[in-house]
């Protein structure tokens, strides 16, 4: 009863506001056909004009893609499993070594090792690009404050848009299938490897970039000397972000023709058949686990041995182990 | 000598109005006052001052008196506001990209005070960086690298990387990088004052050896007044990014331009900051061929003084006799045989502490040059006058900041 009164004059405001004249809307007046504009600048200007150009863009995935697929398809199942183990053994230990062996044995023994290893080639194929794009783009910004700063709404814009939303006018620049897939992807996964580069570089300490230039450095002396070494852990992890990023984009990317993994949990979806979904996703989780444990293990490596912390360093681990690299530290 | 590094009238504003604020500071208003009206701060304030060739020059002020900003214009990691600097006489201001960097990679070095050594490199590859910059060979900055790390007794340690060692050991691989270029100036910002007292006593005690070793040119930053009359041929007090006095050690303590240099000098250890030659006066001597006892005492009287030195004919000092040793002796006795020949001697450069010892007989202590030759006397009692004069001089405390001379 209290609160009868206000009742009252709520429903009064409400039929006020019922009652207010549609006239007040600006879209009662005109609407702004963006959309329709949009897809004219699509259909009728960028894939005429401009698309010579997107093959063009399109031709170093095609043939990093068909290359890195070809040889993952052509080599033995076992024989990979093997390759793979050892490297995680060397990189981050005997127990992830285990795993990763497990994994891929698992993934073999419930048949879905052909599109893993087709998702295997697309993701890495996207890491690769977004590393070649991304880690200069986030030095520039870094050494850039306007750059950085007109960078940064374009990577929101990246980050927060929905992928379905260019999937699109991929489609219609690039057509369907794996090709296409992995631009998707790479639009999808690069901004974390441009921000921790740029979030790197910057956090580098001020005395250290003094000294160098104390000492009659170039700038780009101080760049690959000191700057980019000691931003490696970072730019690390945001390569394990980037590679992460990429394989929840896998199921997205078998939309337009992109196969793999995602194209079985995407069929699985569409029969309603809940076990080859299931063994699909089985698939990414275990792919994705294995991949961040042995990119953060490298990350982390960088931290813990000093030695390492330099490109031919993390070279020398890969391919001569972190336990001999340790022990010439005495 | 001649002038390594001259600045003149150096002023650096940070903030968006640079040239009023120099006008404003150049007509002497303060800092703060500077700041309301043009949201710059002055940081340094009309600095001139020309160090020697070999010269170990010390910049004291505390947090925020504008040395940290004042080091870096010297090689221009900051770019002074208005001004002159030149090195060997060359301007440095207008220098462009290119020359500065030669200029840095070729004369200059620098010394940081968190070491701001590189952890992706070991000792050996951080002692070698200035040279690897001007592009020496492999083998060659090795040598030398290890020339350096060995002056500052680290070279068994070239294979380490610095995270390993301890603070006082990274700070020499930090001085073995900037020794490592053999560089004419050597810009040392605050290097000990993140080390440990004990470490940073060895430190400074250190430094002497290897400037004399390296031969080189040294601008030394610290807030520690102790470290700076220890180490400093000449000092340079900063306040407010003014230089307030600039002098030799002994000058800042005993005649301290300003009530705020008086505060900082106020419980300055004297006697390790005087030298003999400082206090010592003209002595009044006895011949020991012509003089007796009595025209001994006659002397005595006449310059109200109880002890006297007697010189041999080539005017070196022979002995001394005291008032109380000429009264049992017969008047016309030689003063030669009257006078106790083991008499207590220095030389100009002690400290005051080193002479309290000698001074505790109450005989004047006789200070003599390397080749012997008699310079002058030290009074036991000027030193002990000389020890306490710092009361009178100190006068206002209380404008100075507390704490300031730790």
């Amino acid at each position: 009863m209290a609160n009868g009164p206000d009742n009252e004059q709520a429903s009064g405001f409400g039929k006020f506001i019922a009652d207010l004249p549609e006239s007040l809307s600006l879209s009662y007046y005109d609407t702004l056909p963006l959309d329709d504009w949009i897809e004219w600048f699509v259909k009728d200007f960028l894939v005429p004009n401009f698309r010579p150009f997107f093959q063009a863009i399109q031709w170093p995935v095609h043939q990093v893609l068909t290359g890195l697929d070809v040889f993952l398809q052509g080599i033995p199942m076992l024989l990979f499993a093997l390759i793979v183990a050892l490297f995680a053994w060397r990189v981050a230990g005997k127990g992830i070594a285990i795993f990763t062996l497990i994994a891929l044995l698992f993934i073999d023994l419930i048949g879905m090792w052909e599109p893993t290893m087709t998702t295997f080639s697309m993701v890495l194929t996207a890491v690769i690009f977004c590393a070649i794009v991304g880690i200069p783009t986030g030095i520039a910004a870094a050494r850039n404050d306007r750059f950085a700063t007109s960078l940064r709404p374009v990577l929101d814009i990246m980050q927060t848009i929905p992928p379905f939303v260019y999937l699109v006018p991929i489609v219609m620049l690039f057509g369907v299938g794996l090709v296409p897939g992995v631009i998707a992807t790479i639009i999808f996964a690069l901004p974390p490897i441009i921000r921790f580069t740029n979030l790197g570089i910057r956090q580098v300490q001020s005395e250290m970039v003094e000294a160098g230039f104390a000492f009659g450095a170039t700038k780009r002396q101080v760049l690959w000397d000191i700057q980019v070494p000691l931003a490696l852990r970072t730019i690390m992890a945001g390569l394990n972000q980037t590679l992460m990023l990429a394989l929840s984009m896998v199921v997205i990317a078998a939309l337009i023709g992109a196969g793999g993994l995602g194209e079985t949990v995407f069929t699985g979806l569409g029969r309603l058949d809940v076990g080859r979904a299931a063994i699909g996703g089985i698939g990414i989780v275990l792919l994705a686990i294995v991949m961040d444990r042995i990119t953060q293990a490298m990350g982390e490596g960088e931290s813990e041995r000093k030695e390492n912390w330099t490109f031919t360093g993390a070279f020398k681990r890969v391919f001569m182990g972190s336990k001999q690299t340790a022990g010439q530290r005495q | 000598m001649t002038d390594k590094l001259t600045v003149k009238n150096l002023f650096k504003v940070f903030g968006p109005n640079p040239e009023q604020a120099i006008e404003l500071a150049k007509q002497g208003v303060a800092k703060d006052e500077i700041y309301r009206q043009t949201e710059s701060v002055v940081a340094v304030n009309d600095v001139s001052l020309s160090v020697k060739e070999r010269e170990l020059f010390v910049v004291m002020g505390l947090s925020g008196s504008g040395k940290s900003t004042l080091i870096r214009c010297f090689n221009r990691l900051i770019d002074p506001s208005s001004g002159e600097i030149l090195v060997d006489g060359e301007s440095l201001t207008n220098a462009s990209d290119e020359e500065l960097r030669q200029l840095r990679k070729n004369k200059m070095s620098m010394v940081f005070q968190h070491f701001a050594l590189f952890p992706h490199k070991t000792v050996c590859e951080n002692a070698e960086y200035g040279l690897k910059v001007r592009g020496i060979p492999r083998r060659e900055r090795r040598e030398k690298a290890m020339a350096a790390l060995e002056a500052v007794g680290l070279d068994a340690w070239a294979d380490a990387y610095p995270d390993n060692l301890s603070g006082g050991m990274q700070q020499r691989v930090g001085l073995a990088r900037g020794l490592a270029v053999d560089p004419e100036v050597l810009l040392m910002d605050e290097p000990f004052s993140a080390l440990d007292p004990l470490i940073r006593r060895e430190m400074q005690d250190e430094l002497a050896g290897i400037q004399s070793k390296y031969k080189t040119t040294i601008i030394f930053i610290t807030h520690d007044l102790h470290e700076a009359l220890k180490l400093g041929n000449h000092i340079a007090i900063m306040k407010d990014g003014r230089f307030v006095q600039v002098g030799p050690p002994e000058e800042i303590v005993t005649a301290p331009a300003d009530d705020y240099v008086a505060a900082f000098t106020h419980d300055v250890d004297r006697g390790r900051v005087l030298r003999a030659e400082s206090i010592m006066e003209a002595p009044v001597t006895l011949q020991a061929g012509k003089d007796t006892a009595s025209s001994a005492v006659a002397r005595m009287d006449e310059v109200g003084q109880d002890c006297l030195y007697v010189v041999d004919e080539k005017g070196q000092p022979a002995g001394y006799v005291r008032r109380d040793m000429l009264a049992e002796i017969p008047g016309d006795t030689k003063i030669s045989s009257a006078m106790e020949s083991n008499y207590p001697q220095t030389d100009p450069g002690r400290f005051l502490f080193e002479l309290y010892e000698q001074c505790a007989e109450g005989v004047p202590v006789a200070v003599q040059s390397e080749d012997g030759k008699f310079l002058g006397v030290v009074q036991p009692s000027q030193v002990f006058t000389e020890l306490v004069s710092e009361e009178s001089t100190a006068g206002s405390q209380d404008k100075a900041p507390a704490g300031a001379a730790q």
